[in-house]
């Protein structure tokens, strides 16, 4: 259908982000529940990683912790080499530079109150460009624009719900391009934009990828996406990682038996898509 | 924000609200202008004087005279002092005596009164009438007499144990009002006091808004800091916050708002302090529902967002959080006040009102008109404007409510 | 050629907004199913697809407001009715119709079996509930729901199994087409392949004799429906069997659309996929040339001011553009 891309395979770099026995659970006593349970994960420098798994699976309160919006009962989280300490606000704030995030719903990612300029100069003022030049900061803006392909002098004194999801999604892109973490967190973002608009925002995140060598999780319940983007993947199933490695060893050559029925339930357009193995009567989950 | 504001004034709902408090503000902005001076100031005496326009006796009788031909005012004067039962016994006379009364007109109390003067003699014995009725008709003449004699008032100044003559009055002496220096219109009379119930209800109108707002202020201020720290913070903080809050929710507020009215005393309870008094009493449920607004933004993506972007908690509330719920604010706000003024009522009505000698509000006024039984002997201008007053300061708010309601919930609108 | 069980002829609709604009959604629409034959609707969201299913059912309430065009159900045009009537011989029995958000639609203070004695109820106000229990019973055991789903409450049942009671109780008066407005998208991978399965069981058991089913995910589609029609602002651009229009697209949005398909198999990792720019129209205001040449790769100056008809070409196919299917594909086949 389409030609291959080149593409630059950074799994095996230096460890950026690793997790150990981390855990998290809500309540107490008979009521509590375990959302992510014992997981342990190792994110190189430069990869692009899907962590994988159906609603309700634990990847939302995973990806909180690693963004460190919530705190892990237990376990740790090592950030470049180094157990990670975000016990004061100042250290939180010193971490946030190392780690960015894409949420899922543009339409929630947005203060409605704040135009498209005051959300980017933000991210200016927090790489410390506070003290630049008028041009400059318009400079740096257009340029964070352009990556995502929209036009910065279009966008001056318009709000960000004047636009499309999928413009918003990319505007969020230009934000991360603007602030270069090490890690981008992406958590679902094409989700809740149209097939048109996903391949755009997919490639793009390819793009930043190459360009600037960030490590890119990527959170979804689309194993074809994952298939897509990722060079890893980690599969999750109530919790706890079931398989993880390679995208081509996961996906075409399944081990564990929750990934080979979460491949085989998805459509696809080159295989047969088996019905026949569907028990109806079957207690769901 | 120009386009909310539009949106808010198509409201029909908003827009009635609007205009019906603006007219009441502009009422009490306007009405002492033309009408100054102390809203308390007793013009009268004695008990409730009906709506109508009043001068002072003492005035009227010193105030340069004309004589003017007044010939129609003269006879309704005339007219009035001739009962219908006098005009039936005078024509019942003159029926005994055989005179011809068909020339005259039975209405025509002048031609009436010429021919009963002419021809009336009290020595003329009729046969077979009583000597009671025989002394009725003397009577009666002697009344019809003195109406037709020409009554002149001396008005008389003492000087030295001796009294000397001022004025004369006669019947056909009038004075133009405009020359009258104390006329009052007394558009809905007075109280018991004798006050001017129209100043009074203007100026209390005003007071009892200012409690409302102040009032209003009060708890808003109060209920929105702790829910958006209750909401916003969330665990210890938030579980400390909805333990205060709660512990106000079950202790019923006007219970206590009369508790703490009672115990601060009648002297020390100016309007504001009865104001705050109700505001910190009547914060909770704003709390309680900022709260709730709050916890669901809490989780928004553009409040993780404003987090990761290393924003302090300060500027998160005043920025990503704040301007979310705002509209909601200002509703709640707008009921607080209407709140306040109804509880500034209630309280008043119990006595446990400001003092009465400072200011009056729209409860003390309902106050004065209970303690004096207005409503018993029928002076229904002492206390009805009072209710309507109130009805619709909260009637506009409420609706005023309803209309931004409707604005900024879009599952309401129509 | 079997026998025509839905046609739609040149149907159009409209959305009239509070401040009293018309959005032009559906506009013009014309197809057949015949008996047997699903068809699937596939397009961007806010292309039209979900209004095209509510107008289907030829019961208009504000906003959405019906323009012209018919509805043929076996030979009976349903367009021209009045809502009572729609209400009480049509739904059900002819059309029904499941919309995305179905499975929250149940009343969860009631079991199940009072649902289907409602509908059954509203159709034949003599029926027996003994009757229609063992009716549902047997037609549940068919479908492979479970018997005892029938005296729980919604908020017992997991979301898959909701939104597959809620088909068993919307077709229980065999419907003549059933009309699916994206059933299984809010459920994980193994709920919608059951759904999938019970809807397969409905046509292959005679329950319904043709379905409308509308997503907007390709690769689900292609396995559910014979035939897919493309749908952009408000017309439908291209039409054809699912394995032609999967391997095969013609209309440039076609194309587009079905180069962004993501599914897990060997061969799709490090392909382009292909990424359509800029905004659907606004249908307040629809082009009067092509609706797609706003945002076309190959549109020329034509493609704006020409209105563009639908053109048939192969066996039953059709699509809407300027230029010839053999131009169309050898600029695919250069790129």
């Amino acid at each position: 259908m389409s030609e291959k891309k080149e593409r630059h395979d950074f799994t095996g770099g230096p460890l950026c982000l690793s997790g150990r026995n981390v855990t998290k659970a809500f309540g107490l006593g008979d009521r509590k529940t375990v959302a992510v349970d014992h997981v342990d994960f190792d994110f190189h420098e430069g990869e692009f990683v899907s962590i994988v798994g159906e609603s309700g699976s634990g990847k939302t309160t995973l990806s909180k912790m690693l963004l460190g919006l919530l705190n892990p009962t237990e376990g740790e989280i090592l950030f470049e080499g180094k157990v990670r300490d975000i016990s004061t606000a100042r250290k939180k704030r010193e971490y946030w530079k190392g780690i960015q995030a894409i949420f899922q719903d543009p339409f929630s990612s947005f203060n409605v109150f704040h135009k498209i300029d005051s959300v980017l100069l933000d991210c200016i003022n927090m790489r410390g460009g506070r003290n630049l030049s008028q041009e400059e900061k318009v400079r740096l803006m257009t340029e964070a624009c352009s990556f995502v392909n929209l036009k910065f002098a279009e966008l001056t004194n318009k709000y960000p719900f004047e636009l499309s999801g999928g413009q918003m999604q990319r505007l969020m892109i230009a934000r991360i391009f603007l602030l270069k973490p090490r890690i981008l967190l992406a958590d679902e973002p094409t989700s809740m934009v149209d097939a048109c608009s996903r391949a755009t925002i997919l490639d793009m995140l390819l793009d930043l990828r190459d360009e600037t060598g960030m490590t890119i999780i990527f959170i979804t319940h689309d194993i074809g996406l994952a298939y897509y983007i990722s060079d890893t993947v980690y599969i999750m199933e109530h919790g706890r990682f079931v398989e993880s490695g390679k995208a081509d060893e996961v996906i075409l050559h399944p081990k564990a038996a929750y990934t080979k029925r979460l491949i085989s339930d998805v459509p696809k357009i080159h295989e047969e898509w088996d019905l026949s193995t569907v028990d109806l009567l079957a207690k769901e989950e | 924000m120009k386009n909310t504001l539009r949106q808010v004034f198509h409201s029909s709902k908003f827009l009635t609200g609007f205009l019906i408090f603006a007219a009441i503000l502009l009422t009490m902005w306007i009405y002492p202008l033309f009408n100054p001076g102390n809203p308390l100031e007793m013009i009268g005496v004695g008990t409730f004087a009906q709506p109508g326009t009043y001068f002072s006796l003492y005035d009227a009788a010193t105030t340069r005279t004309e004589t003017l031909r007044l010939p129609d005012a003269d006879e309704k004067r005339i007219t009035n002092l001739v009962s219908d039962a006098d005009r039936a016994a005078m024509i019942e006379w003159f029926g005994l005596m055989e005179i011809d009364v068909s020339e005259v007109d039975a209405t025509d109390i002048d031609a009436l009164l010429d021919l009963w003067l002419e021809h009336y003699d009290p020595s003329v014995k009729i046969k077979g009438m009583t000597q009671a009725r025989r002394n009725f008709f003397k009577r009666l003449d002697k009344n019809l007499r003195q109406i037709r004699a020409a009554d002149t008032l001396l008005v008389m100044h003492q000087e030295e144990e001796e009294l000397v003559e001022k004025a004369r009055i006669t019947k056909t002496d009038y004075v133009n009002v405009s020359d009258v220096a104390n006329v009052k219109r007394l558009p809905l009379g007075t109280d018991n006091f004798g006050r001017d119930v129209l100043k009074e209800l203007v100026s209390a109108t005003g007071t009892s808004i200012v409690i409302g707002l102040i009032a209003g202020t009060v708890a808003t201020l109060i209920g929105l800091t702790l829910g958006l720290l209750a909401g916003y913070v969330g665990g210890l903080a938030d579980d400390i916050i909805m333990f205060i809050t709660n512990i106000f929710t079950v202790i019923p507020g006007f219970v206590l708002l009369i508790l703490i009215s009672y115990s601060i005393g009648q002297d020390q309870r100016g309007a504001s302090v009865v104001a705050i008094v109700i505001g910190l009493t009547s914060w909770t449920w704003t709390a309680r529902s900022v709260r709730s607004q709050v916890i669901s933004l809490r989780n928004r993506d553009h409040v993780n967002l404003s987090k990761l972007s290393g924003h302090s908690l300060f500027r998160i509330i005043l920025t990503d959080i704040l301007p979310y719920i705002a509209s909601y604010v200002v509703m709640a706000f707008i009921l607080q006040v209407s709140s306040g003024i109804l509880a500034e009522a209630q309280l008043s009505l119990l006595g446990l009102g400001p003092k009465t000698t400072v200011t009056p509000t729209l409860g003390l006024m309902m106050n004065w008109a209970m303690l004096y039984s207005a409503h018993t002997n029928g002076s229904w201008w002492a206390y009805f404007p009072v209710i309507l007053t109130i009805t619709l300061i909260s009637f506009s708010l409420n609706l005023m409510n309803t209309g931004l309601d409707q604005v900024f919930n879009p599952t309401l609108r129509d | 050629m079997g026998k025509v069980i839905l046609e739609v002829r040149d149907l159009k609709t409209k959305y009239v907004t509070r401040f009293h604009e018309s959005v032009y959604a559906v506009d013009g629409v014309s197809f057949k199913i015949e008996e047997g034959k699903s068809l699937g609707v596939a397009g961007e969201s806010g292309c039209g697809k979900s209004t095209l299913a509510l107008s289907m059912m030829g019961y208009y309430f504000p906003p959405l407001h019906y323009i012209s065009g018919d509805i043929i159900i076996d030979g009976k045009n349903i367009s021209g009715m009045d809502p009572d009537t729609v209400r009480k011989s049509i739904l059900g029995t002819e059309i029904s119709y499941i919309p995305q958000a179905a499975m929250n639609a149940l009343n969860p203070t009631q079991k199940i079996i009072r649902f289907l004695e409602d509908v059954i109820h509203a159709h034949d106000a003599k029926a027996d509930n003994k009757e229609i229990r063992e009716r549902a019973e047997a037609r549940f055991a068919e479908l492979g729901l479970p018997r005892d789903v029938l005296d729980k409450h919604a908020v017992e049942l997991s979301g898959g199994m909701k939104q597959r009671t809620v088909i068993a109780v919307s077709t229980i008066l065999s419907p003549k087409v059933l009309i699916a407005d994206e059933p299984s998208s809010a459920l994980d991978v193994t709920s919608q392949k059951m759904v999938i399965k019970m809807m397969r069981e409905l046509m292959e058991k005679g329950y319904i004799k043709s379905m409308l089913f509308i997503t907007h995910e390709l690769p689900l589609l292609y396995n559910v429906t014979d035939d897919i029609m493309v749908m952009y602002a408000g017309q439908i651009v291209e039409r054809g069997t699912a394995k032609e229009m999967v391997f095969d697209p013609i209309h440039p949005y076609s194309h587009g659309l079905m180069g962004s398909i993501l599914v897990p198999e060997a061969g799709t990792r490090g392909s382009t996929l292909t990424a359509i720019p800029g905004t659907p129209p606004n249908l307040k205001k629809p082009p009067q040339g092509c609706r797609f040449a706003e945002r076309c790769r190959y549109a020329t100056e034509e493609c704006r001011y020409h209105a563009i008809a639908d053109k048939p070409f192969g066996d039953g196919r059709s699509y809407r553009c300027l230029m010839s299917v053999d131009k169309l594909r050898e600029v695919y086949e250069n790129e």
